[in-house]
This record gives structure tokens, sequence and C-alpha cells, in this order.
């Protein structure tokens, strides 16, 4: 806990002296993943199901495939993670309609399944970490890292809400434009800033393993695999040696 | 000789009098004499096989689930990396697989480059390999369509528009190509058709050809020597050693550390870092959204930064197609009598290094945002890398090449 | 080349070595592409365990359902159905179900957990076309001993209201009774019987 926020200072620093170059080309916080930490990864999936789940879906992945990878079973996994179905091999999909999602948000809803593979770890983080109240947007919230984006705050009554910090800055063409230098905690959220600096992290990681289930077990595969790519080399290098010994 | 020998020789004899067995197996193995002095250099030829057959192999499997369909190809996809099982490791290895198969086969020809394999009597074994590469880049296009992302919709989509700039029958032949106004359903499922079925098949016969052209004429070295001038009195190269066993077990031992590397990029770095398996792609295709920056694959960006270095529309067209068929002319734009690099004089010497360092600082330069600099930069190396060819004739027929041996060193 | 000095022994013993593991490498990699054309975790999903609710059957009714994509017949039989089960007649090849073509708790006279409900596999034992439902007061040609039972188009099998096999027909044994339990007394689960009680 301590380190995440020491890490978020440094972050929240970093992102307060490099403002001006927010945007797409913004720097951004470090997520700290870690697949290893199943209660992080199942906390992560809690909030994923309990803030995300109602407007996106994960829809090319199944509640069960969660349960077996994140050692969750049957009961507990019908009882605390699925809401909308109690079938556990159905896919995490939602009940909204693609068209009513384009008339609340004036843009179709993306799925998350591979959100973490096309945005990376420290882009969600980043992005989770910097929603700002901003009253000219429909939903009275900005983000930094998305700006503009079409979604409300959700998870503001963890965080509490952010004011973005102005400063009045003078182009070279002598117009001047608002930049925001870094963000301030006006109201507390229930949760203190390490603590939902934990919470994201906990949602990333679980974004990153709903990116691709199988990383949880690919790499020790892939140790088999190349140790025994390795045995065989031996013998297929003992076997070169021997024959080679003809040819001079 | 006990029971089960007598009867595996005579199902041999019995398949002999019928169908050449031992005799392709002799012709192409046990008596097909190569050089004893093959170095690294020579097993990217072998590796490139046993590429195209990890592709065909799991590109049968990716056909049982994958679902040539806009509207249901990007999730296929996703449907092959979770819900079938073992099917990510299938996925991984056949995209993985496309990477390997051009950095092996750059490596290949790169070989050629420096042993002079093009030269005479090996023109035709290079000109069919120059078929196989481009065969082999038209394959990867078309695969790259099919997972249906951003990156596969605006790749093709600015591919086929390459073909566009054509003049007069450029809008024409783009429309065709797409058999739609846009890259649509029905271009992706005519690109899985040819991706799966046309393209492999071309591929198959052209390798088929590649190499018994090459067993006709016999194989080149880093000497760029002849070993068939100098022969025993049974007819046998005296600097030749038989396929097999010698080349089947050293190449065994090649293919096996080539296969770590692979396992290791399939196991533990599928995206390589975006290199392999780019972001943007994991965002289903979009057609009313580019995506911010679009780049190909690296193994075609040598192309892509001559393309964007030249400031005119069909001229760059013109310079890429260009670019990578020039290699086609090598047998005859090379006038020195010297095959290897290691009797060149320093002209070629130079002009090979300078180069290598074009096509692969290209390369680099095709992945980045073309800033001004960068362009200036491309445009530099792009000169260069024409000249290559273009001056050819001159410094290869000048050149101060040193004095080939009679016999592998 | 010199031929002189081979060991022999030292090449067979390396070249055996090299095409044992080789060959347990290539038995090893054909594990995934084999594996690969089991059912996939969404064809499971669809063949997940169904639930049924058979309170709205009435006495002689039939329903079908659709269970791993195959059929499966629901028959809520009446009493004289379940009195003349009890005293087959000599055509029934095995009344006592003693082929194993059921779930022990099916292996009794009525072939199912409630005598009332037959819960069986819409799909013949010969070559698995789907046999048609016929009553005793439907109409047919299956002669005057018909008590009601099944017939399957595709060679003629005929089945009684317990699923069991007539004799001298092609089909070799009575039809599959799936898994299945009950969760009330009207609801019950088709395709999974853990903890269930006979």
């Amino acid at each position: 806990m301590n380190r995440l926020l020491q890490l978020l200072c440094i972050c929240l620093l970093g992102l307060a002296t490099t403002t001006v170059t927010f945007g797409s080309e913004g720097a951004l916080m470090q997520a700290k993943v870690d697949l290893s930490n199943r209660e992080s990864l199942k906390n992560g999936a809690r909030i994923f199901i309990n803030y995300c789940l109602s407007c996106h879906s994960a829809a090319y992945m199944r509640f069960n495939r969660v349960g077996q990878d994140l050692g969750i079973d049957e009961d507990t996994l019908k009882r605390d993670f699925m809401f909308g179905t109690d079938k556990p091999g159905d896919t995490m999909t939602v009940a909204m309609r693609k068209e009513d999602a384009r008339d609340y948000f004036g843009t179709p809803i993306p799925d998350l399944s591979v959100i973490a593979r096309a945005r990376g770890a420290d882009w969600l983080y980043t992005f989770f970490m910097t929603f700002y109240r901003d009253p000219a947007r429909p939903f009275g919230v900005n983000n930094i890292q998305f700006k503009d984006v079409a979604m409300p705050h959700v998870l503001w009554e963890l965080q509490g809400l952010q004011r973005a910090v102005t400063e009045q800055e003078t182009l070279p063409d002598g117009a001047t434009v608002e930049r925001i230098t870094h963000l301030e905690l006006e109201t507390p959220g229930k949760q203190s800033p390490s603590e939902y600096a934990a919470t994201v992290q906990d949602l990333v990681n679980f974004l990153v393993y709903l990116g691709e289930p199988v990383q949880l077990q690919r790499h020790a595969i892939g140790a088999w695999v190349i140790g025994y790519l390795l045995a065989f080399l031996v013998v297929a290098w003992l076997l070169k040696r021997e024959y080679w010994k003809d040819v001079h | 000789m006990n029971t089960a020998a007598r009867y595996f020789f005579a199902l041999r004899d019995w398949v002999d009098d019928r169908f050449p067995m031992t005799q392709l197996w002799n012709e192409h193995a046990a008596r097909y004499y190569a050089p004893k002095n093959f170095n690294f250099w020579y097993v990217f030829g072998v590796i490139s096989m046993v590429v195209l057959a990890n592709q065909i192999l799991t590109g049968i499997w990716l056909t049982m689930n994958y679902k040539p369909d806009a509207t249901q190809a990007f999730a296929s996809v996703e449907y092959i990396m979770r819900d079938v099982p073992w099917g990510w490791v299938i996925r991984y290895l056949h995209s993985t697989g496309s990477s390997a198969f051009f950095f092996a086969v750059y490596l290949h020809m790169y070989r050629g480059l420096v042993y002079g394999s093009y030269k005479k009597p090996r023109e035709l074994i290079w000109i069919i390999g120059m078929f196989i590469y481009l065969t082999l880049m038209g394959e990867a296009f078309l695969g790259y369509l099919l997972p249906w992302g951003q990156m596969s919709f605006w790749g093709a989509q600015v591919i086929i528009s390459l073909f566009g700039t054509i003049p007069v029958i450029g809008e024409g032949l783009a429309l065709w190509i797409r058999g739609d106004y846009v890259v649509s359903d029905v271009t992706l499922n005519r690109f899985f058709s040819l991706h799966v079925v046309a393209f492999p098949l071309l591929l198959c016969a052209l390798s088929g050809a590649h190499i018994l052209a090459l067993h006709h004429v016999g194989s080149n070295n880093p000497d760029g020597v002849e070993i068939k001038k100098h022969k025993d009195e049974k007819g046998v190269p005296l600097d030749g050693i038989p396929f097999h066993p010698y080349y089947t077990v050293k190449d065994l031992v090649a293919v096996l550390i080539f296969a770590i590397g692979f396992a290791w990029v399939v196991f533990y770095a599928p995206g390589m870092g975006g290199y392999f398996l780019e972001a943007a792609n994991f965002v289903p295709a979009d057609p009313l959204k580019t995506p911010e920056h679009i780049q190909p694959l690296w193994y075609f960006t040598t192309y892509y930064a001559i393309l964007r270095a030249i400031p005119h529309q069909l001229g760059g067209v013109v310079a890429m197609f260009l670019a990578s068929s020039l290699f086609f002319l090598l047998p005859w734009l090379d006038r020195s009598p010297v095959k290897s690099f290691r009797y060149r004089g320093w002209k070629y010497r130079t002009a090979l290094i300078a180069f290598v360092i074009s096509f692969l600082s290209l390369g680099w330069l095709g992945m980045q945002l073309a800033t001004p600099l960068y362009t200036w930069i491309a445009r530099f190396f792009t000169v260069i890398y024409f000249l290559f060819f273009l001056l050819m004739p001159f410094y290869t027929s000048t050149d101060n090449d040193k004095p080939v041996p009679e016999r592998v060193k | 080349m010199n031929d002189g000095g081979i060991d022999t022994t030292r090449r067979r013993l390396l070249t055996t070595a090299a095409t044992i593991v080789g060959g347990v490498g290539a038995a090893a990699a054909s594990v995934p592409f084999i594996a690969s054309m089991t059912p996939s975790a969404k064809t499971k999903a669809i063949g997940a365990p169904v639930e049924v609710d058979l309170s709205d059957l009435q006495p002689g009714q039939r329903k079908i359902i659709q269970w791993q994509g195959k059929p499966v017949f629901i028959l809520r039989r009446t009493a004289e159905s379940l009195e003349q089960l009890a005293n087959p007649g000599p055509q029934v090849r095995d009344p006592q179900s003693e082929e194993n073509q059921q779930p022990e708790y099916a292996r009794n006279i009525y072939r199912s957990i409630k005598p009332e409900y037959l819960i069986m596999l819409g799909l013949c034992t010969h070559l698995g076309c789907s046999p048609t439902f016929v009553a005793e007061e439907d109409e047919h040609d299956l002669g005057p001993e018909w008590k009601g039972g099944f017939f399957c188009p595709c060679h003629g099998s005929l089945f009684d209201l317990a699923g069991r096999v007539h004799k001298n027909f092609p089909a070799p044994s009575n039809i599959i009774i799936p898994p299945h339990k009950y969760l009330t007394d009207t609801r019950v689960l088709v395709g999974d019987d853990s903890e269930a009680t006979s």
C-alpha cells in the first residue's frame, strides 16, 4: 500500500511537470501489473463486475473461466460475481442494447474483453486516476487521459471528485490558453487516495488478465517447451559432432 | 537378417518398382552432395521450410474455428484464444510464424547477396526465390486482414489504395480487388480464400521448384567455387559431402536453436512489444475511424519508408514496387566474375554494407512517425538503396576482386 | 572423408536417442492439435445441464427439450401405461434394463426416478435417428398389440413407453436415459446428477 502511495505521488508529480503534453501522447502513470496476485485479481474482478459490467460487456469471456483461473468456486461465483445470469458458462454480456447505448452516450460502448491489449495497463491506470470535475461535460466530469470521454466517472463514490488546477499560458502568437497543471481532490470519496489507487491497481490487474486469460499458464508451459528443446538440442549436438568427425 | 528387416526391404522394393521412392531419397538427400564448408548463413533455407510447414499446419487448425465474416471474424479470433482448447498456442504459433518466415527469408536472401548465390548458373533459383518472396508478401498481407482489427482494416485499405494510384486502370483495379467500394465483408471473404488456398498452394509449388532447381545445379558455398569441377573417380565432388546424414544432423541443430527463440516469443512475448501483434489490432475494425498511428508490420516497413519518402503519389508507389522487385535483376546487374564476398574488391563490399545499412535504417524509419527530419533521412537512404542496384554494373565490373581458390578452403 | 575410426555403436546410440527424443516431442506437440478438436468452452456452455419444468405436463403428454444439442423426450405416463410397463410382453428384449443404457437410479422397470416421468434421449440406438412418439390411441399401423411407444422412421425399430427395444428390430439396445436429478417435485435438471438420490 505504501509503495502504491509513493508511486501515486511520483506519478502525480510527473504529471504536473508534463502537463504540456497532455493528450494522446501524455505521460502515463505506471501500473504495477502482478498476475500472480490472486487476491488482487479477485478484487479487480469484483470491481469490474460491480462498476463496469453494468454498461460494458466482456463478451468473449465466460464467468466460469474467471472462476477456474482465479480459484473461485461455483457457488461463490454465482453469489458474488454473477448478477445478470445464473449460467456459469455464459459470457460477460450486458442487457443494454447497442442502439440504446448510442442514444445515452452518443457512441457505442466498447467491449472490454481485450481493452488492456488495445490500450495497455498504464493507459488504463492513468485513465482511472485522472477524472476531474468539468460542468461543461454531459456527465459533469472529464478525463485527462481520454479527453471528452463520453462516460461518467463510475468510481467517483470510491475516489471522490477531483478538481483541475489550471494556469494561463501565453502562446507565441499572443493568444492565451488554460492548461491543467494537476488535479486536486475536492470531495473525498469512500476510499482514501491510497486505497483508491490500490483499487484501480486491482482493476487494471484484472483487465490485463481479462485481455488474455491464458497468460496465467503460458509462461509455465513455455518453460517446459524450452526445457525440452534444450534437452533435444544437446542430443542433436552430440549427434552432429559425432557425424562431422568424418568431414575434414 | 531378421524377419522384420526382410519384410521392410521387401516393402521398399515393392514401392520402388512402382514409385521412385529410394531414387528421390538418394537424389535429394543421401547422394545429394553439398559443399562441406556451409556456414551459419546456410541454415535459413531449411528454417524457412520448417516455418512454412508450421504455418500450413497451424493454419489448417485455425481455419477449423475462424469465421471469415465481418460480423464474426474478430470474435472468432478471441474464441480461438479463449474457448478452443489450446487455441491460443495454435494462434500464436501462426502469428509468430509469419514474422519468423520473413526473418528467415530475409537472412536467406542476404546470404545470397553475400555469397553471390544468384550468379550463373543459379539465376533461376534466385528468380524462383524472388517469386516466393513476393508471394509471401502477398500471403502475409492477405492474412493480416483476417483478424479484422483496426490495423487489419486500415492496412488493407491503404495497400489496396496503392493499386488505385496506377493511371487509367487503377481505380477499377482497386474496386476489383476489394469487390466493394470500401474494404468490407466481401473483401474479407475473398482474402480468406486466397490466404488459405491459393497463395499457400503457390508457395508450396514455388518452394518445390526452388529446391528442384537447386539440386539440379548444386549448392553454392561461402567460397563461391563450383565443387562439381573437381570430382573423384566415382563422380563424387571432392569437396562435397552427402546431404544426409551430414547436413540433416547439422540442420537439426540449427532448427532447434531457432525453435528455442521461436518458442520464447510464442510463450513469453507473443505480441513482441507490438512488433508482431499490434495494439490497435485488438480494436475491432471500424470503417469510420482510422487509428492514430498506422504502419505496416516490421517486415514491410523498409518499403513503407520508401513510399513515404517520395513526395509524389504515383512516384512513391513505383519506387516501392521497384525497391522490392529490383532483386530480380541482380544476376545481370552484377558483372563481377567473383561470387563470394570473401574475394570481392572494396567497391562491392562497401556497396553491400551501405545497402544493408539503408535497408535496416529504412525499416526502422518506417516504424516512426514521419517528421521532416526523418523524411529527409529516409530520402537519403532511399537514394543509396537504389544506387546499390543502378550502379552495380559499374562498380562490379571495375572492382579489384581477389583471386578465387580452386577448391573450398 | 575418412572411413576409418568410426564409432558405429556411438552413432547408432545417438541416432536412436535423437529419434526417441524427437518422437516424444512430436507426440507432445500433437497434443494441442488433437485436444483443440475436442468441445470448446462455448460448446460445453451450450451443452450445459438444462432445467425443465414438468408442472404443465398432462398424463399421456410428451415434450421435447434440447440438451447438448440432442432431443430429450419427457413423457408423463398414465397409470394404465405404468401397469402395462410393469408386465412387459415377450417382445421386449431387455425388460429389466440389465444393459448399461441408463444411470443406476433408472435401472428399474420404469427406467426412471419417478415412475410417472420418463426422461430419455430422443435418439434411436441403431444409427441415431429420432424416433416418433406413437400413442396407443394415435392412428398407426403397428398392429392391435401396440400399447403406445416409439417408432423409428429410419429403420423401423420399435420401443415401448420406457424406451425398451422390441426384439427382431435393427436397434440393438434400449434408448439411453441421460443423467438427471429432481431439484423440486416438478423441476428436473437434465444433464447433471451429482449428489442425486435415486
